[in-house]
Protein backbone atom coordinates (compact mmCIF):
# COMPACT_ATOMS: atom_id res chain seq x y z
CA UNK A 1 0.00 0.00 0.00
CA UNK A 2 2.76 2.44 0.62
CA UNK A 3 4.77 1.96 -2.59
CA UNK A 4 2.24 3.06 -4.65
CA UNK A 5 1.67 6.35 -2.06
CA UNK A 6 5.19 6.41 -2.62
CA UNK A 7 5.26 6.42 -6.95
CA UNK A 8 2.37 9.16 -6.88
CA UNK A 9 4.26 11.17 -4.08
CA UNK A 10 7.61 11.11 -6.13
CA UNK A 11 5.73 12.02 -9.75
CA UNK A 12 8.88 11.98 -11.48
CA UNK A 13 8.64 9.39 -13.70
CA UNK A 14 10.97 6.40 -13.07
CA UNK A 15 9.25 4.32 -10.50
CA UNK A 16 11.19 1.21 -11.34
CA UNK A 17 14.52 3.56 -11.90
CA UNK A 18 15.31 -0.08 -12.76
CA UNK A 19 17.45 0.13 -16.02
CA UNK A 20 19.63 3.36 -17.50
CA UNK A 21 22.66 2.81 -15.15
CA UNK A 22 20.76 2.69 -11.94
CA UNK A 23 23.55 1.07 -9.39
CA UNK A 24 21.57 1.63 -6.28
CA UNK A 25 17.49 1.57 -6.06
CA UNK A 26 16.28 2.92 -2.57
CA UNK A 27 13.38 2.46 -1.91
CA UNK A 28 12.49 3.11 2.11
CA UNK A 29 8.71 2.43 2.35
CA UNK A 30 9.16 3.02 6.05
CA UNK A 31 12.20 3.66 8.86
CA UNK A 32 11.56 3.71 12.60
CA UNK A 33 13.96 4.53 15.75
CA UNK A 34 12.47 3.02 18.28
CA UNK A 35 8.80 4.39 18.43
CA UNK A 36 9.89 7.34 16.17
CA UNK A 37 8.55 7.24 12.86
CA UNK A 38 11.40 9.19 10.52
CA UNK A 39 11.46 8.47 7.44
CA UNK A 40 8.35 7.60 4.36
CA UNK A 41 7.89 6.58 0.85
CA UNK A 42 11.35 7.84 0.01
CA UNK A 43 12.19 5.99 -3.35
CA UNK A 44 15.51 7.65 -4.80
CA UNK A 45 17.14 5.44 -7.84
CA UNK A 46 21.44 6.42 -7.83
CA UNK A 47 22.17 6.07 -11.70
CA UNK A 48 26.10 5.16 -12.28
CA UNK A 49 28.85 7.92 -12.98
CA UNK A 50 26.30 10.77 -11.61
CA UNK A 51 26.03 12.90 -8.05
CA UNK A 52 22.76 12.60 -6.90
CA UNK A 53 21.70 14.79 -3.98
CA UNK A 54 19.42 15.00 -1.11
CA UNK A 55 17.95 18.51 -0.19
CA UNK A 56 15.43 19.53 2.41
CA UNK A 57 14.92 21.38 5.50
CA UNK A 58 16.73 20.14 9.00
CA UNK A 59 15.41 16.87 10.26
CA UNK A 60 13.76 15.98 6.93
CA UNK A 61 15.18 12.09 6.89
CA UNK A 62 17.71 13.46 4.15
CA UNK A 63 20.96 11.81 6.28
CA UNK A 64 18.47 8.96 7.30
CA UNK A 65 17.58 7.73 3.81
CA UNK A 66 21.75 8.49 2.69
CA UNK A 67 22.58 6.01 5.50
CA UNK A 68 20.29 3.43 4.93
CA UNK A 69 22.20 2.84 1.71
CA UNK A 70 25.10 1.48 3.22
CA UNK A 71 23.65 -0.32 6.46
CA UNK A 72 24.84 2.64 9.06
CA UNK A 73 21.77 2.77 10.65
CA UNK A 74 22.37 -0.44 11.83
CA UNK A 75 24.55 1.10 14.42
CA UNK A 76 21.41 2.55 15.92
CA UNK A 77 19.52 1.18 18.66
CA UNK A 78 16.03 0.56 17.66
CA UNK A 79 16.16 0.92 14.40
CA UNK A 80 13.50 -1.03 12.02
CA UNK A 81 13.05 -0.55 8.07
CA UNK A 82 10.68 -1.83 5.45
CA UNK A 83 11.48 -1.57 1.89
CA UNK A 84 14.70 -2.44 -0.05
CA UNK A 85 18.07 -1.27 -1.53
CA UNK A 86 19.10 -3.12 -4.17
CA UNK A 87 22.74 -2.34 -4.97
CA UNK A 88 23.58 -4.40 -8.28
CA UNK A 89 20.37 -6.32 -8.10
CA UNK A 90 20.62 -7.41 -4.36
CA UNK A 91 18.91 -6.47 -1.94
CA UNK A 92 22.00 -5.22 0.97
CA UNK A 93 19.20 -5.53 3.44
CA UNK A 94 18.87 -9.19 2.62
CA UNK A 95 19.11 -12.19 5.41
CA UNK A 96 21.82 -13.14 3.56
CA UNK A 97 23.84 -9.96 3.25
CA UNK A 98 26.87 -9.17 5.72
CA UNK A 99 26.43 -5.43 6.56
CA UNK A 100 30.48 -5.18 6.62
CA UNK A 101 30.88 -6.70 2.32
CA UNK A 102 28.04 -3.75 1.72
CA UNK A 103 30.32 -0.59 3.38
CA UNK A 104 33.24 -2.05 1.51
CA UNK A 105 31.65 -1.47 -1.77
CA UNK A 106 29.72 1.66 -0.61
CA UNK A 107 31.81 3.91 0.95
CA UNK A 108 30.66 7.03 2.93
CA UNK A 109 32.23 10.30 4.32
CA UNK A 110 30.69 11.77 7.34
CA UNK A 111 29.38 15.37 7.76
CA UNK A 112 32.43 16.12 10.68
CA UNK A 113 35.78 14.88 9.20
CA UNK A 114 36.81 11.97 11.40
CA UNK A 115 40.53 10.93 11.02
CA UNK A 116 41.52 8.64 12.91
CA UNK A 117 44.21 9.15 15.36
CA UNK A 118 47.12 7.97 13.68
CA UNK A 119 49.26 9.02 10.76
CA UNK A 120 48.07 10.30 7.12
CA UNK A 121 49.77 7.69 5.42
CA UNK A 122 48.15 5.09 7.78
CA UNK A 123 44.96 7.16 7.67
CA UNK A 124 44.49 6.24 3.72
CA UNK A 125 45.84 2.79 4.19
CA UNK A 126 43.63 1.85 6.70
CA UNK A 127 41.09 0.37 4.62
CA UNK A 128 43.64 -1.07 2.66
CA UNK A 129 44.49 -3.15 5.41
CA UNK A 130 41.30 -4.02 6.41
CA UNK A 131 40.65 -5.90 2.86
CA UNK A 132 44.28 -7.37 3.17
CA UNK A 133 44.99 -5.35 -0.16
CA UNK A 134 47.66 -7.16 -2.09
CA UNK A 135 49.37 -4.56 -4.36
CA UNK A 136 51.32 -1.96 -3.28
CA UNK A 137 50.13 0.16 -0.44
CA UNK A 138 52.57 3.11 -1.09
CA UNK A 139 51.11 3.67 -4.53
CA UNK A 140 47.38 3.18 -3.66
CA UNK A 141 48.32 5.75 -0.88
CA UNK A 142 49.42 8.29 -3.12
CA UNK A 143 46.78 7.57 -6.24
CA UNK A 144 43.81 8.16 -3.43
CA UNK A 145 45.48 10.91 -2.10
CA UNK A 146 46.16 12.41 -5.67
CA UNK A 147 42.41 11.87 -6.23
CA UNK A 148 41.71 13.53 -3.45
CA UNK A 149 43.43 16.55 -4.51
CA UNK A 150 45.65 16.11 -1.22
CA UNK A 151 48.78 14.82 -2.39
CA UNK A 152 50.99 18.00 -3.02
CA UNK A 153 50.34 19.52 0.34
CA UNK A 154 50.78 16.02 2.54
CA UNK A 155 53.56 14.59 0.17
CA UNK A 156 56.15 15.53 2.44
CA UNK A 157 54.59 15.01 6.11
CA UNK A 158 52.70 11.54 5.33
CA UNK A 159 54.25 10.58 9.55
CA UNK A 160 52.48 13.66 10.63
CA UNK A 161 49.09 12.63 12.60
CA UNK A 162 45.63 13.11 10.45
CA UNK A 163 44.55 15.26 13.38
CA UNK A 164 47.07 18.12 12.28
CA UNK A 165 45.93 18.90 9.21
CA UNK A 166 43.70 22.02 9.16
CA UNK A 167 39.55 21.11 8.88
CA UNK A 168 39.39 21.42 5.09
CA UNK A 169 42.39 19.28 4.98
CA UNK A 170 40.96 16.94 7.00
CA UNK A 171 38.00 16.42 5.44
CA UNK A 172 39.97 15.84 1.95
CA UNK A 173 42.18 13.51 3.74
CA UNK A 174 38.16 11.18 4.72
CA UNK A 175 37.56 11.13 1.38
CA UNK A 176 40.75 9.68 0.33
CA UNK A 177 41.02 7.32 2.89
CA UNK A 178 37.10 6.16 1.63
CA UNK A 179 38.57 5.97 -2.16
CA UNK A 180 41.56 4.07 -1.22
CA UNK A 181 39.87 0.77 -1.56
CA UNK A 182 37.87 1.76 -4.35
CA UNK A 183 34.35 1.38 -3.47
CA UNK A 184 31.83 1.95 -6.20
CA UNK A 185 29.73 4.54 -4.50
CA UNK A 186 30.49 6.90 -1.90
CA UNK A 187 28.43 8.51 0.20
CA UNK A 188 28.90 11.82 1.59
CA UNK A 189 26.64 13.27 4.12
CA UNK A 190 26.73 17.30 4.08
CA UNK A 191 30.42 16.94 3.74
CA UNK A 192 31.16 20.55 3.57
CA UNK A 193 28.89 21.43 6.73
CA UNK A 194 31.78 22.04 9.02
CA UNK A 195 34.27 23.52 6.28
CA UNK A 196 34.53 27.40 5.31
CA UNK A 197 33.84 28.41 1.85
CA UNK A 198 36.95 27.73 0.42
CA UNK A 199 37.39 24.52 1.60
CA UNK A 200 34.01 23.65 0.23
CA UNK A 201 34.57 24.89 -3.02
CA UNK A 202 37.24 22.63 -3.43
CA UNK A 203 35.33 19.72 -1.87
CA UNK A 204 32.96 20.60 -5.17
CA UNK A 205 35.59 20.57 -7.89
CA UNK A 206 37.29 17.60 -6.00
CA UNK A 207 33.71 15.77 -6.53
CA UNK A 208 33.07 16.66 -10.06
CA UNK A 209 36.61 15.07 -11.00
CA UNK A 210 35.44 11.82 -8.57
CA UNK A 211 31.93 11.13 -10.13
CA UNK A 212 34.23 9.70 -13.19
CA UNK A 213 35.43 6.85 -10.75
CA UNK A 214 32.97 6.49 -8.61
CA UNK A 215 29.01 7.27 -8.13
CA UNK A 216 28.17 9.78 -5.65
CA UNK A 217 25.38 10.62 -3.45
CA UNK A 218 25.20 13.37 -1.31
CA UNK A 219 23.17 15.40 1.57
CA UNK A 220 23.45 18.62 1.77
CA UNK A 221 21.68 21.70 3.01
CA UNK A 222 23.28 23.91 0.98
CA UNK A 223 20.85 24.40 -2.59
CA UNK A 224 23.14 26.13 -4.25
CA UNK A 225 26.01 22.95 -4.23
CA UNK A 226 23.43 20.74 -4.94
CA UNK A 227 22.71 23.00 -7.86
CA UNK A 228 26.73 23.28 -8.85
CA UNK A 229 27.30 19.72 -8.52
CA UNK A 230 24.04 17.24 -8.63
CA UNK A 231 23.07 15.65 -11.94
CA UNK A 232 20.11 14.32 -10.10
CA UNK A 233 18.30 15.86 -6.54
CA UNK A 234 15.77 14.73 -4.65
CA UNK A 235 13.81 17.43 -2.22
CA UNK A 236 12.93 15.76 1.09
CA UNK A 237 10.34 17.41 3.36
CA UNK A 238 9.27 16.61 6.97
CA UNK A 239 5.63 15.32 7.42
CA UNK A 240 3.81 16.75 10.70
CA UNK A 241 0.38 16.02 9.94
CA UNK A 242 0.32 12.80 12.59
CA UNK A 243 1.65 14.19 14.99
CA UNK A 244 5.27 13.33 14.66
CA UNK A 245 7.79 14.36 12.29
CA UNK A 246 8.41 12.16 9.61
CA UNK A 247 10.65 12.58 6.23
CA UNK A 248 9.56 11.81 2.43
CA UNK A 249 10.40 12.48 -0.98
CA UNK A 250 8.35 14.77 -2.23
CA UNK A 251 10.12 15.16 -5.74
CA UNK A 252 13.40 13.72 -7.22
CA UNK A 253 14.35 14.80 -10.88
CA UNK A 254 17.32 16.03 -13.06
CA UNK A 255 18.98 18.69 -10.92
CA UNK A 256 18.29 21.06 -13.73
CA UNK A 257 14.38 20.05 -13.69
CA UNK A 258 14.08 20.80 -10.04
CA UNK A 259 15.65 24.00 -10.07
CA UNK A 260 13.98 24.97 -13.14
CA UNK A 261 10.31 24.09 -13.21
CA UNK A 262 9.42 21.98 -9.98
CA UNK A 263 6.14 19.79 -10.47
CA UNK A 264 5.24 20.17 -6.55
CA UNK A 265 4.22 23.36 -5.34
CA UNK A 266 5.85 21.92 -2.22
CA UNK A 267 9.47 22.57 -3.71
CA UNK A 268 8.97 25.24 -5.23
CA UNK A 269 8.24 26.96 -2.14
CA UNK A 270 11.29 25.19 -0.63
CA UNK A 271 13.64 26.70 -3.57
CA UNK A 272 12.01 30.11 -3.27
CA UNK A 273 12.73 30.48 0.12
CA UNK A 274 9.25 30.73 1.14
CA UNK A 275 10.10 28.61 3.99
CA UNK A 276 13.41 26.71 6.09
CA UNK B 1 30.81 50.76 22.93
CA UNK B 2 28.58 53.66 23.11
CA UNK B 3 31.17 56.73 22.20
CA UNK B 4 30.98 59.33 24.81
CA UNK B 5 30.07 62.56 23.02
CA UNK B 6 26.75 59.83 21.88
CA UNK B 7 25.54 59.66 25.40
CA UNK B 8 26.50 63.64 26.06
CA UNK B 9 24.56 64.14 23.16
CA UNK B 10 21.60 62.43 23.51
CA UNK B 11 21.22 63.96 27.15
CA UNK B 12 21.65 67.87 25.69
CA UNK B 13 18.92 66.81 23.05
CA UNK B 14 16.89 65.71 26.14
CA UNK B 15 17.54 68.08 28.86
CA UNK B 16 19.15 70.87 27.11
CA UNK B 17 21.88 70.92 29.96
CA UNK B 18 25.72 71.18 29.32
CA UNK B 19 27.40 67.86 28.41
CA UNK B 20 27.95 66.11 31.93
CA UNK B 21 29.65 62.39 31.74
CA UNK B 22 29.85 60.45 34.39
CA UNK B 23 33.30 58.67 34.82
CA UNK B 24 32.50 55.30 36.81
CA UNK B 25 35.62 54.84 39.62
CA UNK B 26 37.40 51.50 37.90
CA UNK B 27 40.38 51.69 39.58
CA UNK B 28 41.21 48.18 42.30
CA UNK B 29 40.15 49.51 45.88
CA UNK B 30 40.52 47.07 49.23
CA UNK B 31 37.66 49.24 50.82
CA UNK B 32 34.91 47.06 48.58
CA UNK B 33 34.16 44.58 49.96
CA UNK B 34 34.11 42.16 47.31
CA UNK B 35 36.98 42.97 46.47
CA UNK B 36 38.32 42.45 50.24
CA UNK B 37 36.52 38.86 50.08
CA UNK B 38 38.09 37.94 46.72
CA UNK B 39 41.94 38.53 48.20
CA UNK B 40 41.08 37.16 51.29
CA UNK B 41 39.67 34.02 49.58
CA UNK B 42 43.03 33.63 47.09
CA UNK B 43 44.88 33.69 50.40
CA UNK B 44 43.45 30.73 51.69
CA UNK B 45 42.93 28.74 48.59
CA UNK B 46 47.17 29.42 48.65
CA UNK B 47 48.04 28.35 52.18
CA UNK B 48 45.53 25.58 51.93
CA UNK B 49 47.16 24.06 48.81
CA UNK B 50 50.95 24.49 50.42
CA UNK B 51 49.66 23.44 53.51
CA UNK B 52 48.37 20.46 51.64
CA UNK B 53 51.94 19.98 50.41
CA UNK B 54 53.45 20.25 53.44
CA UNK B 55 52.89 16.34 54.70
CA UNK B 56 54.32 15.11 51.26
CA UNK B 57 58.01 17.09 51.24
CA UNK B 58 58.46 16.59 55.41
CA UNK B 59 57.89 13.12 54.24
CA UNK B 60 60.43 13.22 51.27
CA UNK B 61 63.06 15.11 53.32
CA UNK B 62 62.74 12.55 56.23
CA UNK B 63 63.60 9.79 53.16
CA UNK B 64 66.27 11.54 51.50
CA UNK B 65 68.06 12.25 54.60
CA UNK B 66 67.38 9.17 56.81
CA UNK B 67 66.77 6.92 53.44
CA UNK B 68 69.87 8.72 51.77
CA UNK B 69 72.69 7.67 54.70
CA UNK B 70 72.54 3.98 52.90
CA UNK B 71 72.62 4.80 49.54
CA UNK B 72 75.14 2.74 47.48
CA UNK B 73 75.74 -0.17 45.11
CA UNK B 74 75.70 -2.38 48.56
CA UNK B 75 72.16 -1.57 49.27
CA UNK B 76 70.97 -3.11 45.41
CA UNK B 77 73.26 -6.06 45.46
CA UNK B 78 73.30 -7.64 48.93
CA UNK B 79 70.81 -9.53 50.92
CA UNK B 80 69.01 -8.35 54.01
CA UNK B 81 71.37 -8.50 57.34
CA UNK B 82 70.00 -10.82 59.87
CA UNK B 83 69.36 -9.68 63.28
CA UNK B 84 72.45 -7.85 64.89
CA UNK B 85 74.37 -8.12 62.14
CA UNK B 86 75.91 -4.99 59.96
CA UNK B 87 75.72 -3.98 56.28
CA UNK B 88 73.65 -6.03 54.13
CA UNK B 89 70.91 -4.27 51.45
CA UNK B 90 67.79 -4.98 49.93
CA UNK B 91 68.67 -5.79 46.74
CA UNK B 92 66.05 -9.18 47.06
CA UNK B 93 63.37 -7.09 47.49
CA UNK B 94 63.75 -5.04 45.37
CA UNK B 95 63.71 -7.80 42.72
CA UNK B 96 60.55 -9.53 44.38
CA UNK B 97 58.48 -6.35 44.30
CA UNK B 98 59.26 -5.98 40.48
CA UNK B 99 57.94 -9.45 40.05
CA UNK B 100 54.99 -9.66 42.74
CA UNK B 101 53.66 -6.32 40.61
CA UNK B 102 54.52 -7.46 37.24
CA UNK B 103 52.92 -10.56 37.78
CA UNK B 104 49.58 -8.91 39.13
CA UNK B 105 49.37 -6.71 36.11
CA UNK B 106 49.90 -9.83 33.78
CA UNK B 107 46.87 -11.10 35.91
CA UNK B 108 44.93 -7.99 36.31
CA UNK B 109 45.43 -5.79 32.70
CA UNK B 110 44.44 -8.07 29.69
CA UNK B 111 41.36 -9.16 32.03
CA UNK B 112 40.55 -5.34 32.95
CA UNK B 113 41.04 -4.32 29.52
CA UNK B 114 38.64 -7.17 28.16
CA UNK B 115 36.11 -6.75 30.84
CA UNK B 116 36.55 -2.42 29.81
CA UNK B 117 35.79 -3.21 26.06
CA UNK B 118 32.46 -5.19 27.06
CA UNK B 119 31.23 -2.93 29.74
CA UNK B 120 32.10 0.34 27.11
CA UNK B 121 31.37 -1.10 23.62
CA UNK B 122 29.19 -3.98 23.59
CA UNK B 123 27.47 -4.13 26.83
CA UNK B 124 26.46 -0.77 27.27
CA UNK B 125 23.16 -1.14 29.31
CA UNK B 126 22.65 -4.79 29.60
CA UNK B 127 22.02 -6.04 32.98
CA UNK B 128 25.32 -7.73 33.20
CA UNK B 129 27.47 -4.70 32.25
CA UNK B 130 25.91 -2.44 35.28
CA UNK B 131 26.00 -5.68 37.63
CA UNK B 132 29.86 -5.94 36.43
CA UNK B 133 30.04 -2.02 36.78
CA UNK B 134 28.98 -1.73 40.28
CA UNK B 135 30.58 -4.38 41.91
CA UNK B 136 33.94 -3.43 40.46
CA UNK B 137 33.34 0.07 41.96
CA UNK B 138 32.98 -1.76 45.01
CA UNK B 139 36.20 -3.90 44.83
CA UNK B 140 37.94 -0.08 44.56
CA UNK B 141 37.04 0.58 47.74
CA UNK B 142 37.88 -3.27 49.42
CA UNK B 143 40.42 -2.88 52.31
CA UNK B 144 43.47 -4.19 50.59
CA UNK B 145 43.96 -6.83 53.79
CA UNK B 146 41.12 -8.51 52.87
CA UNK B 147 42.55 -8.99 49.42
CA UNK B 148 44.97 -10.66 51.58
CA UNK B 149 42.89 -12.61 53.28
CA UNK B 150 41.14 -14.35 50.44
CA UNK B 151 44.68 -14.68 48.34
CA UNK B 152 45.12 -16.73 51.73
CA UNK B 153 42.12 -18.80 51.74
CA UNK B 154 42.56 -18.97 47.55
CA UNK B 155 45.53 -19.30 46.90
CA UNK B 156 47.74 -20.37 50.14
CA UNK B 157 46.12 -23.11 51.96
CA UNK B 158 45.18 -25.00 48.94
CA UNK B 159 48.64 -24.86 47.10
CA UNK B 160 49.90 -25.36 50.59
CA UNK B 161 52.67 -23.19 50.52
CA UNK B 162 53.06 -19.09 50.65
CA UNK B 163 53.86 -17.92 47.29
CA UNK B 164 55.06 -14.78 44.89
CA UNK B 165 52.18 -16.14 43.22
CA UNK B 166 49.65 -15.54 46.15
CA UNK B 167 51.21 -11.93 46.33
CA UNK B 168 50.37 -11.67 43.40
CA UNK B 169 46.98 -12.87 43.01
CA UNK B 170 46.03 -10.55 45.90
CA UNK B 171 47.48 -7.29 44.45
CA UNK B 172 45.89 -8.36 41.07
CA UNK B 173 42.56 -8.28 42.98
CA UNK B 174 43.16 -4.74 43.96
CA UNK B 175 44.34 -3.95 40.21
CA UNK B 176 41.75 -5.37 38.15
CA UNK B 177 38.37 -2.29 39.01
CA UNK B 178 40.82 -0.02 38.91
CA UNK B 179 42.54 -1.28 35.62
CA UNK B 180 39.09 -1.79 34.38
CA UNK B 181 36.79 1.43 35.45
CA UNK B 182 39.91 3.97 33.93
CA UNK B 183 40.02 1.66 30.66
CA UNK B 184 36.17 1.76 30.35
CA UNK B 185 36.07 5.68 30.63
CA UNK B 186 39.38 5.57 28.51
CA UNK B 187 37.65 3.54 25.70
CA UNK B 188 34.38 5.68 26.00
CA UNK B 189 36.45 9.44 24.97
CA UNK B 190 37.40 7.90 21.70
CA UNK B 191 35.23 9.79 19.81
CA UNK B 192 32.33 8.06 18.23
CA UNK B 193 32.74 9.85 14.85
CA UNK B 194 35.90 7.68 14.65
CA UNK B 195 34.32 4.57 15.60
CA UNK B 196 31.42 5.34 12.58
CA UNK B 197 34.26 6.24 10.13
CA UNK B 198 35.73 2.46 10.69
CA UNK B 199 32.50 1.27 10.52
CA UNK B 200 31.52 2.85 7.33
CA UNK B 201 34.84 1.62 5.69
CA UNK B 202 33.66 -1.75 6.53
CA UNK B 203 35.64 -2.94 9.33
CA UNK B 204 34.11 -5.43 11.56
CA UNK B 205 33.42 -4.93 15.32
CA UNK B 206 36.76 -6.90 16.24
CA UNK B 207 38.21 -4.56 13.52
CA UNK B 208 37.17 -1.46 14.98
CA UNK B 209 37.87 -2.23 18.31
CA UNK B 210 41.35 -3.41 17.80
CA UNK B 211 42.24 -0.79 15.21
CA UNK B 212 40.82 2.09 16.14
CA UNK B 213 39.33 2.10 19.40
CA UNK B 214 41.91 0.58 21.37
CA UNK B 215 44.80 2.44 20.25
CA UNK B 216 43.46 5.69 20.62
CA UNK B 217 42.17 5.16 23.77
CA UNK B 218 45.95 3.45 24.90
CA UNK B 219 47.42 6.33 26.44
CA UNK B 220 45.11 6.92 28.81
CA UNK B 221 44.29 3.18 29.43
CA UNK B 222 48.27 2.99 30.36
CA UNK B 223 47.91 5.62 32.59
CA UNK B 224 45.11 3.63 34.57
CA UNK B 225 47.23 1.04 34.80
CA UNK B 226 50.63 2.71 35.92
CA UNK B 227 48.50 4.70 38.73
CA UNK B 228 47.34 1.20 39.66
CA UNK B 229 50.65 -0.77 40.13
CA UNK B 230 52.21 2.18 41.51
CA UNK B 231 49.42 1.82 44.48
CA UNK B 232 49.87 -2.34 44.60
CA UNK B 233 53.81 -1.41 44.89
CA UNK B 234 53.11 0.11 48.45
CA UNK B 235 50.59 -2.14 49.06
CA UNK B 236 51.96 -4.45 52.49
CA UNK B 237 49.00 -5.76 54.16
CA UNK B 238 47.94 -8.03 51.06
CA UNK B 239 51.29 -9.63 51.13
CA UNK B 240 52.07 -10.07 54.73
CA UNK B 241 50.17 -13.46 54.79
CA UNK B 242 50.52 -14.19 50.78
CA UNK B 243 54.21 -13.89 49.40
CA UNK B 244 55.33 -13.55 53.13
CA UNK B 245 59.63 -13.14 52.91
CA UNK B 246 62.49 -14.45 52.10
CA UNK B 247 65.89 -13.92 53.02
CA UNK B 248 67.08 -15.16 50.06
CA UNK B 249 67.50 -14.02 45.96
CA UNK B 250 64.64 -15.04 43.88
CA UNK B 251 65.89 -17.53 41.34
CA UNK B 252 62.55 -18.57 39.26
CA UNK B 253 60.37 -19.75 41.96
CA UNK B 254 57.37 -18.21 42.01
CA UNK B 255 55.49 -21.02 43.78
CA UNK B 256 58.10 -19.84 46.71
CA UNK B 257 57.37 -16.97 48.96
CA UNK B 258 59.41 -13.63 48.02
CA UNK B 259 61.01 -10.69 49.37
CA UNK B 260 59.02 -7.34 48.57
CA UNK B 261 59.97 -3.71 49.70
CA UNK B 262 57.00 -3.30 51.60
CA UNK B 263 57.34 -6.43 53.39
CA UNK B 264 60.73 -5.44 54.41
CA UNK B 265 59.88 -1.80 55.77
CA UNK B 266 57.32 -3.52 57.67
CA UNK B 267 59.38 -6.42 59.13
CA UNK B 268 62.44 -3.79 59.39
CA UNK B 269 61.04 -0.58 60.95
CA UNK B 270 59.72 -2.70 64.06
CA UNK B 271 63.54 -4.07 64.47
CA UNK B 272 65.28 -2.94 67.69
CA UNK B 273 68.51 -3.26 65.66
CA UNK B 274 69.80 0.18 64.00
CA UNK B 275 70.98 -1.95 61.15
CA UNK B 276 67.70 -2.74 60.20
CA UNK B 277 65.80 0.49 60.67
CA UNK B 278 68.27 2.47 58.50
CA UNK B 279 67.70 -0.14 55.66
CA UNK B 280 63.64 0.30 56.23
CA UNK B 281 64.66 3.98 55.84
CA UNK B 282 66.52 3.10 52.23
CA UNK B 283 63.82 0.85 51.03
CA UNK B 284 61.28 3.43 51.58
CA UNK B 285 63.41 5.48 49.53
CA UNK B 286 63.82 2.95 47.28
CA UNK B 287 60.51 2.32 46.68
CA UNK B 288 59.11 6.12 46.32
CA UNK B 289 61.67 6.39 43.55
CA UNK B 290 60.26 3.57 41.75
CA UNK B 291 56.30 4.83 42.21
CA UNK B 292 57.57 8.37 40.74
CA UNK B 293 59.36 7.03 38.15
CA UNK B 294 56.14 5.17 37.00
CA UNK B 295 53.56 7.87 37.67
CA UNK B 296 56.39 10.38 35.35
CA UNK B 297 56.22 7.74 32.88
CA UNK B 298 52.10 7.21 32.97
CA UNK B 299 51.96 10.80 32.43
CA UNK B 300 54.44 11.06 29.50
CA UNK B 301 52.31 8.49 28.27
CA UNK B 302 48.96 10.79 28.00
CA UNK B 303 51.00 14.00 27.49
CA UNK B 304 51.33 13.01 23.64
CA UNK B 305 47.74 11.16 22.88
CA UNK B 306 47.59 12.80 19.34
CA UNK B 307 51.10 10.94 17.84
CA UNK B 308 51.17 7.62 16.36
Amino acid sequence: MVSATATATNGNGHENGVGDGVVIDCRIENLYYGDFHAVRDTHVPIRKGTITAFIGPSGCGKSTALRCVNRMNDLVRGFRFSGHVHFRGQDIYGRSIDPVAVRRSIGMVFQQPNPFAMSIYRNVAFGLRLNRFKGDVDEQVERALRGAALWDEVKDKLSASGLSLSGGQQQRLCIARAIATEPEVLLMDEPCSALDPIATRRIEELMLELKERFTIAIVTHNLQQAARVADWTGFMMVDTSRGGRTGYLVEFEETKKLFDEPAEDLTREYLQGEFS
Amino acid sequence: MIPPEGIGAARRGATGDPPRIDVPDLERSLKNVRTLFSALMSVVTVTASVVALYPLFSVLYLLIVRGGRRLGLSLFTELPPGAGMIGGGIGNAIVGTLVTVGLAAVLAVPFGILAAIYLAEYGDGSRVAGVVRFSAKVLTGMPSILTGVFAYAAVVVVTGSFSAVAGAVALSILVLPIVMLTAEEAIRMVPHKMKEAAIGMGATDTQTTLRVTLPTAMPAILTGVMLSLSRAMGETAPLLFTALFSDFWFEGGLGEPIATLAVLIYNFSGSPFDNQIDLAWAASLVLVAIVLVINLAGQALTKRPERR
